[in-house]
């Protein structure tokens, strides 16, 4: 007879009292295979934790957000975020996909550059950007979006001794409605300080004046607000033709809109609830046809949208290491995901789905990671079914942030593997091995040799 | 180990404890595993019949099996005369 598959045995108790969001119907289905591909498979070969990429989810996403832009506005263009995910087969479906870079950084920028992207379809954003960042900017003639005064005054020293004229925007900070009000980048709006800015850079005539920037937010929960940054900027495009006769081409928005993540304490589930690209592209578009460009001087529409491009397309795979019991009585779970690796789980309650079927039975669980450290908690009270040690899992939407953000700490990074369209899986990154830090790491001479 | 004589589980896995008006609900393994004891079954003897049905190995089920005991005891629903 063949033996049926295990069940641990469940008690619950039932409550009477109001249905609360613990005592909704598990958020699950199983996620026994993605793009066709199945978990199982995926582990025995590339070993748990495993971050899995889906290059489909990203081209979709990505088409559709575009369509939803380019069909109420007409001349978008994406930028990608690097620090969002700059891995570079992840970078370079976006490129194919025509997005130019986003970088924030001079490493970010050599990246880019050896991604293979142009240098005038670099935008170069950030507070920190060296001397040398700066100069090799300025000869590849990318878009350096100024952040604060001393910026300016280096780049205006830095056309005494390069040819090419610096291509330039600033980054303008301003009240969208929102709290808190992100003022700490750029200049501010409604005190005058970006008027400021650009009154210095049309003076000193050195600068090409392209463009203006904002960046409000990181996910924004109201569409709204994007309508008020596109109109205050607009304000200041139509304030510089008006005073300079100097028409500028572009006007970025920046990123910030929400994936389908659920923000810890929410009581909907993200997806549920959250703006959708429709709704940004609404806000924004009519805001920008409502200015008063003339018709055929509207400016360029760019947008860095990061995590609401890759998240949906991020997945992490990894292993149950035992079922356990807390002093209360509580159902706690480990898996060999930690914080380390998934740094958004401080920020989302993440969906987590087992890999393998189950019944309808399903309980309260806390997940711990396998760190040795109090703060390792991936999911506080997931309503789960029962999972056995060793059973698989998938947690979704983690494209965004965690391959960037993520830690060496007490255990080595896993891979991450690509699935293609035609379903062929492909190692983008390599996990870590003893190797990689004995590279790092020099030991004096001195300290070679102890006995105990 | 006895489960309380005024306690019955039915098919669909429901219980109520009529002396303190809570009601419970068990999966099939929390069922099988309630009315062994109430046939007298030793935990040996439980985890041997499990083992017959289930794919699983012996230190798990024991472990999971201890553990259903505890929460049973919890609920007043066992008693160890
Ligand atoms: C300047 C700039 N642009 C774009 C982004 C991407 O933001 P998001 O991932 O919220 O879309 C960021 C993120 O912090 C940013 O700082």
């Amino acid at each position: 007879m063949e033996k049926q598959r295990y069940e641990r045995p469940l008690i619950k108790r039932m409550e009477n009292d109001m249905p609360n969001k613990f005592g909704m119907k598990p958020e699950n289905f199983p996620k026994s295979k993605i793009d066709g591909v199945k978990v199982s498979d995926l582990i025995a070969e590339h070993g748990s934790p495993l971050f899995v990429i889906s290059e489909s989810t990203i081209r979709n996403t990505y088409r559709k957000a575009k369509k939803a832009f380019a069909t109420r506005y007409p001349k978008v263009q994406f930028a990608w975020s690097y620090k969002t995910n700059y891995l570079d087969a992840v970078c370079s479906i976006y490129h194919q996909e025509g997005s130019w870079a986003e970088v924030v950084s001079g490493f970010e920028y050599q990246k880019a550059i050896n991604n293979g992207v142009n240098g005038k379809r670099i935008i170069f954003n950030g507070p920190d950007k060296t001397e040398a960042d700066l100069e090799m900017a300025i000869k590849n003639g990318s878009l350096i979006h100024i952040d604060h005064l001393d910026e300016l005054y280096t780049i205006i020293n830095l056309t005494e001794k390069i040819e090419q004229k610096p291509r330039v925007a600033i980054r303008v900070n301003m009240d969208t409605g929102i709290y808190p009000m992100w003022d700490r980048f750029g200049f501010n709006y409604e005190n005058g300080q970006a008027w400021d800015a650009l009154n210095k850079i049309m003076a000193s005539g050195k600068m090409e004046l392209m463009g203006l920037h904002c960046h409000i937010g990181t996910f924004m929960l109201s569409a709204k607000a994007y309508g008020v940054a596109a109109t205050k900027l607009s304000d200041l495009a139509l304030g510089i033709k008006a005073k300079y006769g100097h028409e500028i081409k572009y006007i970025d928005l920046g990123g910030g809109f929400p994936s389908k993540n659920t923000l810890k304490g929410s009581y909907l589930p993200g997806r549920d609830v959250n703006p959708g690209f429709d709704d940004f592209a609404e806000e924004i578009s009519s805001a920008l046809l409502k200015a008063n460009f003339a018709p055929d001087s509207l400016p360029l529409l760019i947008l860095e949208t990061g995590r609401a491009l890759i998240d949906d397309a991020g997945y992490l795979l990894g292993t149950v290491i035992s079922n356990k019991r807390s002093s209360a009585g509580k159902r706690t779970t480990i898996i060999d995901v930690g914080v380390n690796i998934l740094f958004t789980s401080y920020w989302y309650d993440h969906k987590v789905s087992p890999a393998q079927e189950f019944t309808q039975f399903s309980e309260t669980t806390t997940l711990y990671g396998p760190l040795c450290m109090n703060i390792d908690v991936v999911r506080d009270n997931a309503l789960l079914p029962l999972l056995n040690k060793g059973d698989h899992f998938v947690i979704h939407h983690v494209g965004a942030y965690n391959m960037t953000q993520w830690m060496q700490f007490i255990t080595l990074r896993p891979k991450v593997v690509m699935i293609d369209p035609e379903g062929k899986v492909h190692v983008i990154r390599d996990s870590e091995t003893m190797e990689t830090f004995s590279r790092q790491e020099s030991k004096p001479e001195h300290l070679k040799k102890f006995e105990l | 180990m006895k489960i309380k004589s005024n306690i019955a589980v039915s098919d669909s896995g429901f219980i109520f404890n009529p002396d303190t008006g809570e009601s419970f609900t068990v999966n099939p393994l929390g069922a099988s595993i309630i009315s062994y004891i109430k046939e007298g079954k030793s935990v040996k003897d439980i985890t041997g019949e499990l083992r017959q049905v289930y794919e699983i190995d012996v230190n798990t089920l024991e472990k999971d099996t201890e553990d259903f005991l505890g929460l049973l005891k919890n609920f007043s629903l066992l008693t160890d005369a």
